[in-house]
């Protein structure tokens, strides 16, 4: 005898307490604390800051610790808390000009002010595993007292543009403040702040595949990595009632300007143009890849021929956030009993008249 | 009698390049217009700027409305001017890959301009589609069978079949025959010649093959670096050619 | 019974001012999609944040709110938005269709008649009717300005050249107040006649897609369809075999391996009523 789904409620209720037991998983084994998820996994921390779109390097840690790991999750958690935050102002705009610089390299130049400063980069490990860190405890050798690092180190782009070879940086007309994504909707087209935006927040493995599609010859924008930057910058804000900035705190960002060859146009004469990318923290392949993606964006204002994914703009930016893709795949194992139900009925009946004549055929 | 398609002025500017400048026709109802030159003489961009697919730089483009008499194109709305587009105009394509939908029957792809204009009888649209299906020498038995199905002939009388199922009183033709095959070719210009004939087509035909031209219009334009640089009745201009260019033209056709 | 630290139906008042202003310019032109600044919701997109944002814009203290997915009120989310609505805004909930002020529906519309007065708010995964046809928005948005809907009919055509009918069994494209095309949200064909013409108001939202729309109460809702082969619901051989209602759409039940199988209302609500009210379909009988 047939009884209907009952008992949801409960079912819930018991699958939270499976999953904090499957979260928290062996009792013998200290549990991790925020701090030490903040502290020691730092570079997941910054992704779910860029992805979830806020700088709390707590929360992030907070949410990493309660979606076990899962990025896309903890990515989730930092959003749905971001929204019910009221907004008290809007700071300055940064000036990484200005940056407490710990990392900063070029691909374009081999000396240029400031220098080549490696910082703390896994590019030159040779990727072994280190047996030591599985024995727990070593303790690390103090880095080297580095050199005071000169305080001015300007942007690659900024020497590029002194003579006039890449194209200038200015704002559109009348300066418009740029629209606010997460609290208006996405329209097209959509201008280069608007896309800028989503490219920030955007799944960084989606953005990483769409701008290696680029170097394989989906769209070529001959990329050069003009400058990349990490450190530390200033935010500020104006309180109305001071009407001066204020400084309210630092944080920690990383920029990549990638300097692209451009032939010209009707319009434009020859000269390097520019793709931008910029996260939170310490994160350089997803500013690498947002550059590359930004650039290729631009195809429609460069007139050049857009054929490849990573041009179109609307495919690009509707499928870049990790939060709606995530949902709406997984949305599919929800019930979808009555649609299938619809579709059986119909599969039976064509199924039940294959091959016979149509009635059109049968009067013709 | 008026005109049915006043062009006049018609400037169209790539950056430092001319697309085409200055060129002005009358195009009288039923009458048959080919446009003739070289790749690059601006041919194109003229169909192009005609079928409002590009926005000209200068100059107006009038059309003879029904009930409304010449009116300029630019001042029409969006709507007006689609709804034209897919009742009283027809456009047929060189590739009928870029003018059919290649993803539904060849009935859908006759019966869409009917649909869109509000028939809702399937019955009506099917027997509509078959019936045009056989005024363009396609067997209406395959009215369900893919696009991809048929020849590249067969694809291009389907394509104009599609355009002429609302009875325009216009049809903008890009290389109709380019592409087919020289027999092929001369079946399709002599269905073509017949429908303009017994349905009093007007239509601009955009060819570098002046046999087409010679076959199909009543009335050439020479044109060469965007500029039209001569005009006439299609017999004087290619027995007679005045202009150097069109001397040149003449004169390599003759030689093939 | 409320949870703590959120404000009443979980959205500030700022955010349900915004949802209430885009759900007003939905009920002006009806069918049409009205962008609006949807909210990550602790849930997640594509499980019915639309719904949960409409629902939290309208919701009053003195609601009463019933949720269903499938036609049921016991499938897992709709008792986890259920949950959701009574932890954050401390709202009577219900099953029973008259009592409900507003029922949020995932897929279905109840079976028991909507009065004046009630409000629909439904789940949309996928507000754009055209873009399984056409994807790029910025090409939607101008066919629906310009009410260019003829590829529409295209599809419909060659369904029914393909296979003798139209194969499109849910979210069957109607045409609301003789204007806009629109998607019903993934509702079963079976429930398109409710649409139209319904004493109740009707709100949809596309949480993930940003879009909200709306039916007003009254307003013609027509499926789209050829003069010859005219809209049509779904058909049963036998009525339901718990309650014997014969107008409800059902659920098939797979009761074995070797084929055995039968069909039950997939509204759960209606169909315990009519057994409460002494009405048995084929396996009661059999069972008693």
């Amino acid at each position: 005898m047939y009884v209907a789904v009952k008992g949801g409620e409960t079912a819930i209720l018991n699958s939270y307490a499976l999953l904090a037991d499957a979260r928290r998983g062996d009792t013998d084994v200290p549990e991790l604390s925020v701090a030490q998820i903040r502290q020691q996994m730092r570079l997941a921390v910054a992704r779910v800051m860029s992805e979830g779109s806020l700088y709390d390097e707590d929360l992030a840690a907070l949410a990493i610790k309660q979606a076990a790991g899962d990025q896309v999750e903890a990515i989730f958690l930092l959003r749905a808390y971001r929204t019910t935050l009221p907004r008290f102002g809007y700071t300055l705009p940064v000036d990484t000009a200005r940056m407490g610089i710990r990392r900063r390299i070029s691909a374009t130049f081999k000396e240029l002010p400031g220098g080549q400063v490696l910082g703390p980069t896994y590019d030159y490990t040779q990727r072994l595993l280190d047996f030591t860190l599985l024995a727990n405890g070593v303790a690390t050798e103090p880095p080297a007292q580095a050199e005071a690092l000169p305080a001015d180190m300007p942007r690659v782009t900024d020497l590029l543009a002194g003579e006039g070879l890449i194209e200038p940086e200015t704002p559109p007309d009348g300066d418009p403040a740029p629209v606010d994504l997460s609290r208006e909707p996405l329209k097209f087209p959509a201008d280069r702040a608007t896309r800028l935006q989503n490219l920030a927040r955007a799944d960084e493995g989606f953005l990483l595949a769409l701008g290696y599609s680029t170097q394989r010859g989906y769209s070529h924008t001959h990329p050069f990595a003009g400058e990349i930057r990490m450190g530390e910058v200033a935010l500020e804000i104006v309180p109305e009632e001071l009407g001066f900035a204020i400084e309210i705190g630092d944080i920690t960002l990383t920029e990549c300007q990638m300097v692209n060859q451009f032939a010209g146009s009707s319009t434009a004469p020859p000269q390097f143009t520019r793709g931008y990318g910029l996260a939170f923290g310490e994160a350089e392949r997803k500013a690498m890849a947002m550059s590359l993606v930004d650039r290729s964006l631009r195809s429609q204002e460069l007139a050049e021929a857009i054929k490849s994914p990573a041009q179109q703009a609307e495919f690009v930016l509707s499928h870049s956030d990790s939060v709606e893709a995530s949902g709406f795949v997984q949305h599919l194992k929800l019930p979808h009993y009555v649609d299938f139900q619809s579709e059986l009925e119909l599969v039976r009946r064509m199924r039940a008249t294959h091959g016979q004549p149509t009635p059109e055929e049968e009067t013709a | 009698m008026n005109p049915l398609l006043q062009v006049s002025g018609l400037t169209k500017r790539y950056g430092a390049r001319i697309g085409c400048a200055d060129v002005g026709f009358s195009l009288w109802p039923g009458e048959v217009l080919a446009v003739v030159g070289e790749s690059g003489s601006g041919k194109s961009t003229l169909l192009n700027l005609l079928s409002t697919r590009l926005a000209a730089d200068a100059g107006t483009i009038e059309y003879a409305l029904l009930g409304r008499g010449l009116t300029d194109m630019a001042k029409l709305s969006e709507a007006e001017r689609r709804w034209l587009l897919r009742t009283d105009w027809g456009f047929v394509e060189q590739n009928p890959r870029d003018g059919l939908r290649m993803n539904v029957s060849a009935g859908a792809n006759v019966g869409e301009r009917l649909m869109a204009t509000g028939a809702r009888h399937y019955g009506q649209i099917r027997s509509t589609a078959q019936d045009w299906m056989a005024r363009v020498e396609l067997d209406p038995a395959r009215i369900d069978e893919l696009p991809a199905q048929f020849s590249g002939g067969m694809q291009q009388r389907l394509q104009i079949a599609r355009n002429l199922v609302t009875k325009p009183r216009l049809v903008l033709m890009d290389e109709p025959t380019a592409g087919l095959d020289v027999s092929v070719q001369a079946r399709l210009l002599d269905l073509l010649r017949e429908l303009v004939t017994s349905f009093g087509l007007a239509a601009v035909i955009v060819t570098h093959d002046l046999a087409v031209a010679r076959l199909l219009a009543h009335r050439l334009l020479v044109m060469k670096g965007g500029r039209v640089v001569e005009t006439g009745l299609t017999d004087q201009v290619l027995d007679d050619p005045q202009h150097p260019y069109t001397q040149l033209l003449v004169s390599s056709i003759l030689q093939v | 019974m409320t949870t703590s630290g959120y404000n009443f139906a979980y959205l500030d008042e700022q955010t349900k001012r915004m949802l209430r202003r885009a759900l007003l310019k939905a009920v002006a032109i009806p069918g049409y999609q009205v962008p609006f600044g949807s909210r990550e919701m602790p849930l997640p997109y594509g499980w019915g944040t639309g719904g949960i944002q409409v629902t939290a814009a309208i919701l009053g203290t003195n609601d009463v709110l019933k949720v269903i997915d499938q036609g049921s009120d016991d499938t897992v989310n709709a008792v986890n938005i259920r949950r959701f609505f009574a932890r954050t805004a401390g709202v009577a909930t219900t099953n029973r269709t008259p009592e409900a002020t507003v029922i949020q529906t995932r897929h279905r519309i109840p079976e028991t008649p909507l009065a004046a007065g009630q409000i629909m708010v439904y789940q949309v995964p996928e507000p754009e009717p055209l873009h399984r046809l056409e994807p790029r928005e910025a090409v939607t948005r101008k066919l629906h300005a310009l009410a260019d809907y003829g590829f529409m009919h295209v599809k419909l055509y060659e369904d029914i050249a393909r296979y003798g009918h139209i194969a499109t069994t849910y979210d069957y494209p109607v045409l609301v107040n003789d204007r806009y095309l629109m998607a019903p949200s993934p509702i079963p064909k079976f429930d398109n006649p409710k649409l139209n013409h319904s004493p109740a108001l009707q709100l949809f939202g596309a949480g993930r897609e940003k879009r909200v729309y709306a039916v007003p109460p009254y307003t013609k809702v027509e499926s789209l369809d050829f003069e010859d082969h005219p809209f049509s619901v779904q058909q049963w051989d036998a009525p339901c075999a718990l309650c014997g209602a014969s107008d409800s759409f059902l659920d098939e039940v797979v009761l074995d391996d070797v084929g055995g199988r039968m069909f039950v209302c997939s509204d759960s609500e209606y169909c315990s009523n009519r057994q409460a009210a002494g009405h048995a379909g084929s396996a009661v009988k059999e069972a008693a």
